[in-house]
């Protein structure tokens, strides 16, 4: 079990590093979609199965698919990738240091926290998913359903053709 | 650490692997004499008796040919499109139950590989993870035909995968659960499916058309349009992979729409028999296997009977008709059970 947990952290850092190092967009598409297969492990390796799962199905299987259409529809495999100045890599150096410095430190405190709720392996199986949003968390869970009908709305209207220019 | 356990496990593994195999081989041996018999012809007659070793040849003949990769593909993802198509394709078969119990020497063993809680989904991840194959494949091609193909098929996939997991949530409604093996022993006797979700089977058989890309849903290989679709630029074994990922595909959805609404490994009148628990998961399998191949013979039955659709036909069908179809399914089952289920 820790073998897996290392071979799959190792997996989801290396292929989250090729993300934003390769420089064609479909190759850190691909990363990207390695790096959510890694973690649909992880959720696994913590028996949320359905989390698991469901990752997949949504990130994996939807989103990501979409990403590679836009990529390969706008034909975006050129390397279209700036010189910058030497400004703009001095300032890049100290604010990705600097963030790095607030990571750590967010890290080290990490340590001392306890959990709340004590872990359970059965956490992210169905049943208790289920359980858990519509018994605990049903209101918010209502209101962020209600906030994707508007977002699927918005992109209906969007992309609806325009009928008075039409004519 | 149960070593008898993971060495049946191993051997099942293999045996389902090697079955997958043979039935998606002779699948084609069967389309082709399907066509014959409609088309009035004789269909493959030369290699062997009534042409059985036709398949063998076909395969021969995929490996000894030239495999070209066109200069301007990229190479590694021209490689890894075929193998995810095939892979995904064999993976599914993990989560069907292909039969009941064995009882041997005292032990019980489950004649399915994985009993995960969460099995219709992983279907749906494999299926979802499967558009990459034909995605990728088509876009390293660097060929406009792979292209439209490819963008066809996923955008094919994509929008009937969205009906068919609504189609499956009214089923899981019934059953109470998402493990396939809890699903078919619900179904005991005849107490299959297909009998208190008709619609949601409709759904579901048309979804699966168009997620293997078979005719009438096959406009992503459209030859009148786009010469071979995604797979224009491919050739020998690599070619081989896609046209045989797409047989195993239709073996393994003929296997879960078996498993979801004809009762699985069920046969009727199975209690009356008086056969010994052995006997009845033996011939509970087999019956299995005539229901896949049945349907099998379904979806070559209606690949040759009805003409292609249009692309606009396409979409229409699934976001205006199936979907609201789908949805008024979903709100009729949970109305039938608040009504008379649970008061």
């Amino acid at each position: 079990m820790t073998f897996l947990f290392y071979l799959l952290s190792a997996i989801m850092v290396i292929s989250a590093l090729m993300v934003v190092s390769t420089r064609s967009p479909i190759n850190s598409v691909l990363a990207l979609i390695v790096c959510f297969i890694a973690m649909a492990g992880h959720y696994i390796l913590l028996n949320a199965q359905f989390l698991a799962v469901v990752h997949l199905i949504v990130y994996t299987g939807a989103i990501m698919v979409l990403f590679l259409f836009v990529i390969m529809l706008l034909n975006l495999n050129k390397v279209t990738i700036p010189t910058k100045t030497s400004v703009t890599r001095i300032s890049a150096v100290i604010t990705g240091g600097l963030f790095f410095l607030v990571m750590v430190a967010a890290t080290r405190l990490t340590f001392e926290i306890h959990p709340r709720y004590p872990f359970t392996n059965q956490i992210g199986l169905v049943s208790e998913v289920g359980k858990t949003l519509f018994k605990e968390f049903l209101l918010p869970f209502e209101v962020s359903s209600v906030l994707f009908i508007s977002a699927m709305i918005g992109a209906i209207m969007f992309g609806k053709k325009d009928e008075s220019k039409k004519l | 650490m149960d070593w008898t356990l993971y060495i049946y496990k191993t051997i099942f593994l293999v045996i389902i692997f090697l079955i997958t195999l043979v039935v998606a081989m002779y699948s084609t041996y069967g389309e082709r004499k399907v066509a014959a018999f409609m088309q009035d012809r004789r269909g493959p007659n030369r290699a062997g008796i009534f042409g059985l070793l036709q398949p063998l040849a076909d395969g021969v003949k995929m490996f000894m040919k030239e495999e070209i990769i066109p200069l301007t593909a990229n190479k590694k993802l021209f490689i890894l499109g075929p193998s995810i198509a095939m892979t995904t394709a064999m993976l599914t078969g993990v989560v069907i139950p292909w039969g009941g119990t064995l009882t041997i020497g005292g032990r019980e063993f489950s004649m399915q590989i994985a009993d995960l809680n969460i099995g219709i989904l992983y279907v749906f991840a494999m299926v979802s993870i499967g558009v990459y194959g034909i995605m990728i494949g088509g876009w390293a091609s660097n060929n406009k035909y792979a292209l439209l193909g490819s963008i066809r098929a996923a955008s094919q996939m994509i929008s009937y995968e969205i009906a068919m997991g609504m189609s499956i949530i009214a089923l899981i409604l019934t059953s109470g659960s998402l493990s396939l093996n809890d699903i078919v022993q619900q179904q005991h006797g005849m107490n299959w499916n297909i009998f208190y979700q008709p619609l949601g089977f409709l759904i579901f058989i048309v979804c699966a058309f168009a997620e293997t890309n078979r005719a009438p849903f096959d406009l992503p290989e459209c030859e009148t349009e786009l010469i071979g679709g995604y797979h224009t630029e491919y050739s020998s074994m690599k070619l081989g992979f896609y046209l045989f990922a797409e047989y195993i595909n239709m073996f393994i959805s003929s296997a879960v729409i078996a498993t979801l609404y004809f009762g699985g490994y069920n046969m009727p009148f199975i209690d009356q028999l008086g056969l010994s628990p052995n006997v009845v998961t033996l011939l509970g399998s087999a019956f299995f296997f005539m229901k896949i191949l049945f349907l099998i013979f379904l979806f070559m039955w209606i690949r040759w009977t009805l003409p292609r659709f249009r692309y606009d036909q396409l979409m229409n069908l699934g976001w205006k008709k199936l979907m609201p179809l789908a949805m008024f399914n979903i709100v009729a089952t949970g109305a039938y059970y608040y009504f008379t289920v649970l008061i």
